[in-house]
């Protein structure tokens, strides 16, 4: 059983965080624990990814070998000290990320301005 | 956009203990129900990692425990609609409504409003810059960022003197700012706190601002005594400084305190008929997850007879 229990798929290896990159053009990961600042935004995530059907939302384990080695040591994170990293990509690369539990406006506004509006 | 008008017997604003209770208690009177919420349900239960206090549960997650009243209300019929985008609010009528964004209106005789509040900020220069990168507003999820290293926290309450002592396992060193030169806490956690070595109080303070390049690098704050300014070097602080309620959007609608509460009586009726308020938003002085949940028992009891009286 994942670390993460929500009804996000997780990446919990390198080569599933490469694929996810590699096979969609517009992926918002959210890299946390279970715990109080994280289970909002992973509640968001679920809430609207029907509505945005474009974009593929994930879920990491922030206490994991593939969270050091990926979302934790991108350079958009190194002065992040705020559960959960979340960061988002276009075509596999960086173009928004933030640190600490988000509002449904301030992910939806990201989403809308990063990748389009919902569908 | 496709309008759609959906009513119930009574609608209610807040997903947190205090609207779950009252669904709870509305719906299993066989009453319509529908709970929304622009947020997450739980409300800012959610946003406590352990619940020790909560009778009958000897420990428990605010998440596991808001899960179980979810639960508890659905199996009663409550519909439940977590993130709505509420667009407008009308109150004033026999006839309440809610619209949302998406066009959808729901319609009840009898409303409760829930809606809780949310951590009170500063207001300075810099906070919400460093908000995740120095400023946090939960020990639990990010003091392990700050092992080794000084930290502030702002407050002079309960929750920011516990915080600051179960901080002391990560910190180097803690300063406490606050505003006034006593506490509010209680006895105990004073004491706790003042007998931590590693925490020393900067009294009587206001904070100006918060200050750094690419991460938090010092707390601005001034004596309001002698106006002294002093900068406290810090990797990281913790605003714990109370919550505000969530009533904006009935200003104008509901009498509302010189602090944003609704103002209820003690069946928890407010200033307009047919509109019940429980939980944070009103007006009390204990907000705990016991006092929102009596609330919810309460506002929808009154809300019941109110439909009855009516003949609804």
């Amino acid at each position: 059983m994942s670390i993460l229990q929500t009804g996000l798929e997780h990446l919990e290896t390198e080569e599933a965080y490469a694929e996810a990159l590699a096979t969609n053009e517009n992926v918002m990961i959210c890299c946390g624990r279970m715990g109080p600042m994280c289970l909002p935004v992973y509640d968001i995530m679920e809430s609207i990814r029907d509505d945005y059907a474009h974009v593929a939302f994930r879920d990491m384990p922030f206490d994991s070998e593939v969270g050091m080695r990926t979302i934790r040591s991108l350079p958009e994170t190194r002065s992040f000290m705020g559960l959960p990293f979340t960061v988002y990509y276009k075509n596999g690369k960086v173009v928004a990320a933030t640190s600490s539990i988000q509002t449904m406006d301030q992910v939806t506004g990201i989403l809308d301005q990063q990748f389009g509006a919902e569908g | 956009m496709s309008a759609m008008s959906t009513d119930y017997d009574i609608l209610i604003l807040g997903a947190g203990p205090a609207g779950l209770t009252a669904g709870i208690y509305a719906a299993r009177a066989k009453r319509s129900v529908m709970i929304l919420d622009t947020g997450t349900v739980g409300g800012q239960t959610v946003l406590t990692e352990v619940v020790a206090n909560y009778p009958g549960v000897t420990d428990t997650t605010g998440r596991a425990l808001s899960q179980t009243m979810l639960e508890q209300a659905k199996s009663f019929g409550c519909e439940v609609k977590a993130f709505a985008r509420i667009a407008e609010v009308d109150l004033t009528g026999t006839t309440k409504s809610v619209t949302l964004k998406n066009g959808t209106t729901y319609t009840a005789r009898a409303v409760v409003v829930a809606t809780g509040g949310v951590p009170r900020k500063l207001g300075v220069e810099g906070e919400d810059r460093f908000v995740g990168q120095g400023i946090s507003y939960c020990a639990t999820c990010d003091g392990d960022f700050f092992t080794g290293r000084p930290i502030a926290v702002i407050g002079g309450g309960n929750s920011a003197l516990e915080e600051a002592v179960s901080l002391s396992r990560f910190a180097s060193r803690i300063t406490i700012v606050h505003e006034f030169d006593h506490f509010q806490a209680e006895p105990w956690i004073i004491a706790e706190a003042q007998a931590d070595e590693k925490i020393t109080f900067l009294m009587n303070q206001k904070v100006l601002g918060f200050a750094g390049e690419s991460g938090l690098q010092t707390v601005r704050s001034q004596d309001k005594a002698s106006g002294v300014v002093t900068e406290t070097a810090v990797d990281g602080c913790f605003v714990f400084i109370g919550y505000v309620p969530n009533s904006a959007a009935f200003e104008g609608q509901l009498k509302l305190t010189d602090r944003g509460e609704i103002v209820a009586d003690e069946e928890l009726r407010t200033s307009l008929p047919g509109v019940f308020a429980a939980g944070d938003v009103r007006n009390k002085r204990i907000r705990q997850i016991t006092t929102a949940v009596a609330d919810g028992t309460v506002a929808a009891l009154a809300a019941l007879e109110y439909l009855s009286e009516a003949g609804e």
